[in-house]
């Protein structure tokens, strides 16, 4: 076991919040009234606050508090959060970000400004440190006080959260000589006590010259958990104890953080005989107060326990193992099936179906919504509308498609890419897309669908469509093709992804350097997907990545051809159907009939060169890929096979046919066919025909 | 067992210790701190359009890797598998990631340590092999051994 370094998890921690944050931030520049997403933000606020004053993180934590106070009036509905406001808002939680992640090279300066911008947005009459909503402190502060009485009443959950009034107390003490009295009208009987409850409260005698702000700096990071109420001291010598405490007056006794808890145990028994009344009373109020912060807290409560942070590797070790006892569960299936043993085969067939449903979970495990990779380009879109000036709506669909996580982050870096490309090439600006007579916003969609064994992912822009006769322009220009060369136009639309291919004319720091595409398309190809470009004049250009879901274990179909057998990905199996006599006879056109549609298919016996008569009847598997169908030509289908990846070594990265390997009940490996690839020597095998015959 | 290899190691500088396999008429010797295991013969799995040297893959107590025949990148007759015939994993660095592989030996003889000091210079003449895969030659109980370089051979 590894302990993890307690800073490391409160960046990652931290990471998720900034990640919530900014999206509520965002959401909020389009809903503005929406009075839950202002909750949210600060509940992100919140926790980032406490978290970061709990590790150490002292500038984050003020800043954060600063942040926070400037942002009440939002919270309390005074002010409505205009764009401006957002972008400083975003800045901000930039900048508590840095202070977190490098904060060598961050400067107080910048925070200053952010926070000097954020008070001119909410207003210049926000005083800097002033207590957010839940301490309605009312005193003036007055510089130079003899003491002050300072009544101090924490919510009951404020121990579960990490926070001990004990130690606050404690703090205050170096303040200046304190006299504390625990106020004990608020604890329940014995029987309804719960141990982790916080029921004191206390009266302190504070006797020292000091600002209110000193004592507000000491409850800085509970004071939205707590009521605190202070009052200066007339006179340094004349503690004045409420008449309620007057009975225990005479128990004050200065300060000592090893003897606080004595007066606290001391007086849980004897309080519910005591104050009764006072209780009730004051216990009636108390309710109505907290019932609002409850509910906030209940919801954080819900999140904590529904996830638990998993590191990925433990993940993939988890993978590894379910993949061996599917391997093992195939061998014991194929034993039981060949003995005669009922209750061995019925033990069999309960562990194959243990094992599937693990498999299942386990993979589910890996598996991310693509969404909260869809989140982070909501800023993007934002910062790069603003900064190019040109309004873009942003939509995303799809965003609970599931991919398997280290996908999601090969993924961020292209997507960044073909967003920046749609902003700054794809849409036009605000006065050529109102000469053009389209609506001032762009828009931008971004969508995810399953399909089949693939995942597609496409960036839309309604924007000016790609410029073919530019592209082309380029091309020639950069002797990529000879001039007048005849070409279609997607094929002049793949020089965009040739490297170092640029055709913005002024390069923007955004993109126009020609890098990008090339590298956009080596990522995708890397992770065995396709890019593909669609465009019409006028109306914006489409790009959709195709990806497959490359997880450890598939469900495969298991065939032979020859002697070898072979697995082919169940999932971008369509049907299985014969060939008959007349089909395999002609040898000069390879297609198929299927329902009057034209298939071609290949012979996998060609293919990987088997040798020897094929088996009588040939069967055919029809696969696809997209919109593509192709038939591939068997000697036999075994049938279905839980299929554990394994990757094939670099000795045999020259196969492209293969996209991995197994291993079969009887423990022979067997490869596994690339589908995509079984697709795309299809189409060039009938290329090949077509121009040979032309 | 490493272990106790690499101290036995220690007594002589120019000493090695190595594992000695018997293909086709010649002895080779393969460096002992590369190979990880000695298996009997497995079923192996044709691998279509693969490099003739890496003609198979083969099953591993679970991991599907590669079954390389040296004999392809020696000249070497092929012959079928014999009682005698082993599978030795080794473990060499491609593109700098180890990469587990089988050789198929005609015989497995034993591990044995030879020494460096009798090195002998690989003749340039009167060799059907290519001078690259061969680390150098030595002598070992009166024989000539080839000390193979894997790497090489395998890339």
């Amino acid at each position: 076991m590894n302990v993890m370094d307690p800073t490391e998890v409160f960046r990652q921690e931290a990471a998720e919040l900034f990640e919530v944050l900014e999206g509520a931030l965002l959401d909020l520049g389009q809903r503005p009234d929406d009075r839950e997403l202002v909750d949210s933000a600060f509940r992100a606020l919140h926790t980032i606050k406490g978290s970061g004053a709990m590790f150490g993180f002292d500038k984050v934590a003020s800043f954060t508090h600063e942040f926070e106070t400037a942002f009440d009036r939002v919270r309390k509905g005074e002010i409505k959060p205009t764009q401006e406001l957002i972008s400083v808002a975003l800045a901000a939680k930039d900048y508590i970000r840095a202070l977190i992640e490098e904060p060598q090279s961050t400067d107080d300066i910048i925070g200053e400004a952010i926070l000097d911008d954020l008070k001119r947005f909410v207003g210049a009459d926000v005083p800097a440190s002033a207590a957010p909503a839940a301490a309605p402190v009312e005193v003036q502060a007055e510089s130079k006080q003899a003491g002050w009485q300072l009544h101090l009443e924490f919510e009951t959950h404020i121990l579960r959260n990490g926070s001990n009034p004990l130690d606050l107390l404690e703090d205050l003490a170096k303040i200046g000589p304190c006299f504390v009295v625990p106020v004990t009208d608020g604890v329940p009987y014995l029987d309804e006590m719960e141990p982790e409850d916080c029921y004191l409260k206390w009266d302190v005698t504070l006797h020292a010259a000091c600002d209110k702000a000193a004592i507000d700096d000491v409850f800085m990071f509970v004071q939205d958990e707590m009521k605190l109420t202070l009052s200066p001291l007339e006179h340094a010598e004349a503690p004045a104890p409420l008449p309620l405490f007057q009975l225990l007056e005479e128990e004050q006794i200065p300060l000592q953080p090893a003897e606080m808890p004595a007066p606290a145990a001391e007086a849980a028994p004897v309080a519910p005989v005591a104050s009764e009344p006072v209780k009730q009373a004051a216990s009636q109020p108390e309710a109505k107060r907290e019932a609002a912060p409850r509910r906030e807290d209940a919801k954080r409560d819900d999140r904590g326990i529904a996830t638990v942070r998993v590191q990925a590797e433990r993940l993939d070790e988890l993978m590894d193992r379910v993949g061996e006892l599917v391997i093992a569960q195939a061998r014991l299936t194929q034993l039981a099936s060949a003995g005669s043993d009922l209750s061995i085969k019925m033990i069999a067939e309960e562990i194959e179906r243990l094992a599937s449903s693990l498999r299942d979970t386990t993979m589910g495990a890996r598996m991310v919504p693509i969404g909260s990779l869809f989140g982070r380009f909501r800023r993007l879109v934002h910062d790069l509308s603003r900064d190019l000036s040109k309004p873009v709506e942003f939509v995303t669909a799809g965003e609970d498609t599931e991919l398997d996580k280290t996908m999601i982050e090969c993924l961020a870096d292209p997507l960044v890419h073909l967003i920046r490309n749609a902003i700054d090439h794809g849409i036009e600006d605000t006065a050529a897309r109102t000469a053009a007579g389209k609506t001032e916003q762009g828009r931008i969609e971004l969508q995810a669908v399953h399909s089949g064994a693939q995942v597609l992912v496409t960036v839309k822009d309604n924007g000016g469509g790609l410029n073919t006769a530019r592209i082309r322009a380029k091309a020639e220009e950069q002797g990529l093709i000879a001039p007048g060369a005849a070409l279609s136009d997607h094929e002049i639309h793949q020089f965009l992804f040739h490297p170092g291919f640029s055709t913005a004319q002024t390069i923007s720091a955004l993109s126009g350097r020609g890098v990008g595409m090339d590298v956009v398309k080596r990522t995708i190809e890397n992770m065995r997907g396709t890019i593909d470009l669609s465009t019409r004049p006028g109306q914006g250009t489409t790009v959709t990545l195709r990806l497959p879901l490359t997880l450890a274990i598939i469900e495969g179909l298991l065939i032979r051809v020859g002697e070898g057998r072979y697995i082919i990905p169940l999932s971008a199996v369509e049907e299985c159907i014969e060939l008959t006599a007349e089909d395999d006879r002609s040898r000069g056109r390879n297609f198929l009939n299927v329902r009057g549609k034209l298939v071609p298919f290949l012979r996998l016996r060609q293919i990987l060169t088997v040798s020897g008569t094929p088996d009588q009847h040939q069967k055919t598997i029809i696969i696809s890929t997209g919109e593509t169908h192709v038939g591939l030509v068997a000697d036999q289908i075994i049938g279905n096979h839980q299929t554990v990846i394994k990757s094939l070594s670099k000795l045999h990265s020259d196969v492209t046919i293969f996209s991995g390997a197994t291993i079969l009940g009887d423990g022979t490996a067997a490869l596994i066919l690339d589908v995509a690839q079984l697709v795309a020597l299809a189409q060039s095998q009938t290329e090949k025909h077509i121009s040979e015959a032309a | 067992m490493t272990e106790g290899l690499k101290t036995a190691g220690e007594h002589d500088a120019t000493a090695m210790q190595v594992v000695m396999i018997g293909l086709g008429e010649e002895k080779f010797a393969l460096d002992a701190g590369l190979v990880r295991e000695i298996i009997d013969p497995v079923p192996v799995t044709k691998v279509a359009g693969a490099r003739s040297f890496v003609p198979s893959v083969i099953n591993v107590r679970g991991n599907v890797i590669p079954l390389a025949d040296l004999r392809i990148r020696f000249g070497m007759q092929q012959v079928d598998n014999s009682a005698d015939t082993r599978i030795v994993v080794i473990e060499i660095e491609i593109d700098g990631e180890p990469v587990l592989v089988g050789v198929t030996a005609d015989k497995v003889y034993e591990v044995t340590e030879i020494s460096q000091a009798n090195v002998q210079q690989t003749p340039r003449v009167g060799m059907h092999w290519k001078p690259e895969f061969i680390r150098f030659i030595t002598k070992w109980r009166e024989e000539f051994v080839i000390v193979p370089n894997m790497e090489r051979i395998l890339n």
